[in-house]
């Protein structure tokens, strides 16, 4: 028995060593899906120039610049280059031959890749590796084509281009590579599978404090979630599940740098793997993405522009006509002659989503309630063309500044700005059409972005937050009028992750007022939003919301949730508050106990309501009783009319 | 928020018929909706009245923006356009200057445009007039008033200055905190 606790450690080595690497892949893996995405989505843009992709891809980006004949190539430049790097992260081995291949379209004559791309394209249908071949089923015809084109560059690169051989070459090319993935994965695979026994579980404090060494601690984070994952025979002994998890979130909170209170709202929002994966995808920054302003420019003319000063760019996804993804420039992005002029702005790719889930339509009024800097109410007024109007308010006067000068900048001629709390609404200005309210929150979808996040927020704070977002909803679902021909519509969101902030709120909203429903974001990728998480139990029309997260759609953690207001009025509600059935505009903030105060009175004062009469008046009898005795009671009350007992009436 | 004073309108209209001379009556007289000069705090917005309606509703204290802003006035009663009022000045502009790639980033921090620089100019520009700025693109960049008029400026040597700089567009960058 002695010699069994070191071979297990030995052994247990091995997977430790693998396992990263694994994981590694993993996290690269959806990022590069979504990039790859892209690529495609870009070919579709792509008409007159395609047949000159070649070309494009052997020259170096100064090249491009230099002629602005190029524009074409340069713009499929973008396009081609990242293909190529990513293969590079797929299959290290990959790339060397790539590279070399590179070298030699450089020496190619520029016209005769022309011809010989022209030809393929319509040749080689159904040719394509297997990687791009997955993300073209769901393309059209066009793309099909031209993705498979991108790619057999690569593949008939190698050999001089001789036209026949090509194909076949590039097939086995492929082949060649689909196997050595694969015998790869089956490596990996077997090696976890041998490694079946069981981990301990460090005993006591004092051994983990001992293990401050990062790389221990994350090797034994890999462990745990091994066993998590399969944890009826992985675990060891009669060890619960809460002594894994507990050990597991200590080494992430150690690992990852988040305070303990944040790391568990975080980590029961994911299955155990997943989780894993979105603290590590937190660590890498996400793509810098403009939105093209439309009152301005288009997006191809941009491109071009921005190409011509040298930055490397594509189309954001299929999903947006107006973002462009930036890769790299050798300019400031957020001070070049394009950007000073409005023609953009630099906005992140997950808060195009409200305003995309709002859907403004032209000549209709909009409150955008907490705006500032102005990326999505400029965005709006760019859907609106500059009719209708757009109100801009924000609760902090400082943030004012930016959102007005963006708003001059982008052109946008029909804002109003303002400084208030989103509260007050709708009494300063109600019956809007469209309200959006991106709330503020915790911001724990934008980590990558503002890491200060992981230390500094508390259990009060989330309580602060998601108590001012609860006010926040009621005041926005307040201010939109629902007879509005056209909308009625509210959207909620925020860049947050955590459920309190998010289906909490929106729950809380759909309770509080019954006048209002879900309806469909109109964003067809996302998560829907939980319908129940742990112990709470939501509507279940809370699946219409999304959800989006860095670690699977390569953008901030994202929360949208459209409201479509039904009437004016709450209807009643069957509980203590039942007497309540008026419109009501009042700040939700005093709601409870004003409501009931209000009702209060309203129920002591409606005895002595003018309908009273009305419902006696059909006992006549009983009427005219009353009356003599009201009558009675009245001349009482005069001085000097003497009554006579009883008896006489 | 309140309209100009026939004073102000008077300041405001002088400044502004410098760079689009009588097509002011384009600003005020549209096709499409009417449009209003409003001052608020010191600075002039043009602004639609369907729009200022609404935004009547908004406190004063509250109240940042409306609309385009063309200016403020200073405290000694003269009128200073901002940059922001470009688009609607470019659109009507009489007299304009083109400038060439490489005086754009010169311009836009702030420099005024030397006779290198300039690709192309209105004719019969005269002396002290104010003039659009544009790139060779038809980008608008700013505005500025002439140092010469375009005859004298032909003889005039690559480094001398031909527009005197008053507002771009990278003030938005530069300025953003004192110009709003």
């Amino acid at each position: 028995m002695a010699g069994r606790p070191t071979s297990k450690k030995a052994t247990a080595k091995a997977p430790q060593a693998v396992a990263p690497k694994n994981n590694k892949r993993k996290v690269a893996a959806p990022i590069e899906a979504s990039s790859k995405k892209v690529k495609v989505a870009a070919g579709t843009s792509k008409t007159s120039g395609k047949a000159k992709n070649g070309k494009a891809a052997a020259k170096s980006s100064k090249n491009a610049v230099e002629d602005s004949e190029d524009d074409d190539e340069s713009w499929a430049y973008g396009a081609v280059s990242e293909s190529e790097s990513d293969v590079g992260e797929l299959d290290d081995e990959f790339v060397s031959a790539e590279e070399g291949s590179d070298i030699e379209v450089g020496a190619l004559d520029d016209d005769f890749l022309g011809d010989e791309f022209a030809d393929s394209g319509d040749d080689v249908k159904g040719s394509g590796t297997a990687m791009f071949d997955s993300d073209d089923e769901d393309g059209k015809g066009d793309d099909d084509v031209e993705g498979e084109a991108e790619e057999d560059i690569f593949a008939s690169d190698s050999e001089d281009s001789d036209d026949d051989d090509m194909e076949t070459k590039s097939r086995k090319l492929d082949a060649a590579k689909k196997a050595e993935a694969e015998e790869a994965e089956a490596e990996l695979q077997t090696n976890i599978m041998l490694e079946n026994d069981k981990y301990v579980l460090p005993e006591d404090d004092h051994e983990i404090l001992q293990s401050t060494d990062l790389q221990v601690v994350q090797a034994r984070i890999q462990e745990i979630v091994r066993v998590l994952n399969n944890f009826r025979e992985m675990r060891e002994g009669n060890r619960s599940r809460n002594d894994y998890i507990s050990q597991l979130l200590k080494d992430l909170c150690l690992y990852y740098g988040y305070n303990e209170y944040l790391m568990e709202k975080l980590f029961y929002i994911f299955p155990v793997s997943e989780a894993i994966e979105f603290f590590e995808a937190n660590e890498v920054p996400r793509p810098v993405t403009i939105r093209t302003n439309t009152l301005k420019t288009r997006r191809r003319e941009l491109a071009q522009a921005l190409i011509n000063r040298g930055v490397n760019l594509d189309p954001i996804g299929k999903w947006s006509k107006v973002g462009l993804q930036v890769f790299d420039s050798p300019v400031p992005i957020g001070a070049t002659p394009e950007y000073l002029a409005g023609h953009y702005m630099l906005q992140a790719a997950s808060s195009f989503l409200p305003v995309m889930a709002l859907a403004p339509q032209e000549h209709e009024r909009i409150l955008d309630m907490a705006s500032a800097p102005g990326g999505k109410s400029t965005y709006i007024a760019a859907l609106l063309k500059n009719t209708g109007m757009v109100f801009a308010n924000d609760a902090n006067k400082d943030r004012t500044k930016s959102l007005v000068a963006n708003i001059h900048r982008l052109g946008v001629k029909n804002a109003v700005v303002c400084n208030y709390d989103g509260r007050e609404f709708p009494g300063v200005i109600g019956g809007f059409d469209r309200v959006l309210l991106d709330a503020p929150c915790s911001g724990t979808g934008v980590i990558s972005k503002d890491a200060s996040v992981k230390t500094n927020k508390s259990e009060q704070d989330f309580q602060m937050l998601s108590q001012l977002q609860k006010e926040l909803v009621l005041s926005a679902i307040d201010s939109v009028d629902a007879g509005s021909k056209t909308g009625g519509y509210i959207v909620y969101s925020t860049c947050s992750v955590t459920v309190d902030e998010n289906e909490d709120v929106v729950n809380y909203a759909l309770k509080k007022r019954p006048n209002v429903k879900l309806v469909s974001t109109g964003l067809d990728f996302g998560k829907e939003g939980f319908t129940r998480y742990r112990e709470k139990v939501f509507h279940p029309s809370i699946s219409f919301t999304r959800r989006y997260y860095p670690h699977m759609h390569n953008m901030d953690g994202f929360y949208v949730a459209k409201f479509k207001k039904i009437s004016n009025k709450i209807p009643k509600k069957n509980e203590d508050n039942a007497d309540l059935d008026e419109e009501e505009e009042f700040t939700p903030i005093t709601e409870n106990s004003g409501r009931r105060s209000r009702g209060g009175k309203k129920n002591t004062g409606s005895e002595s309501n003018p309908e009273e009469p009305e419902k006696i008046a059909f006992n006549a009898d009983e009427d005219e009783e009353l009356i003599k005795v009201s009558q009675a009671k009245l001349l009482r009350a005069q001085k000097g009319i003497k009554l006579r007992p009883k008896k006489s009436t | 928020m309140r309209p100009l004073t026939e004073l102000e309108t008077k300041t405001f209209f002088e400044k502004l018929a410098k760079y689009i001379g009588r097509n002011i009556t384009h600003l005020i007289d549209r096709g499409d909706e009417t449009y209003c000069f409003r001052l608020h705090r010191d600075r002039v917005y043009y602004v639609s009245e369907s729009v200022m309606r609404k935004a009547t509703s908004v406190g004063r204290d509250q109240l940042i923006s409306l609309g385009i802003c063309f200016g403020k006035f200073t405290k000694t009663g003269k009128f200073r356009m901002h940059v922001t009022c470009l688009d609607y000045i470019a659109q009507y502009a009489k007299h304009k200057v083109w400038i060439k790639p490489n005086g754009e980033m010169p311009f836009l921090y702030g420099n005024h445009v030397v006779k290198a620089h300039i690709g192309r100019v209105t004719e019969d520009t005269p002396e002290h007039q104010g003039v659009i700025v544009y790139s060779m693109t038809d980008v608008p960049l700013g505005f500025g008033v002439t140092a010469r008029s375009t005859s004298d400026t032909r003889k005039m040597e690559p480094t001398a200055i031909v527009v005197f700089h008053q507002a771009d567009i990278g003030e938005y960058l530069r300025q953003e905190d004192t110009l709003f």
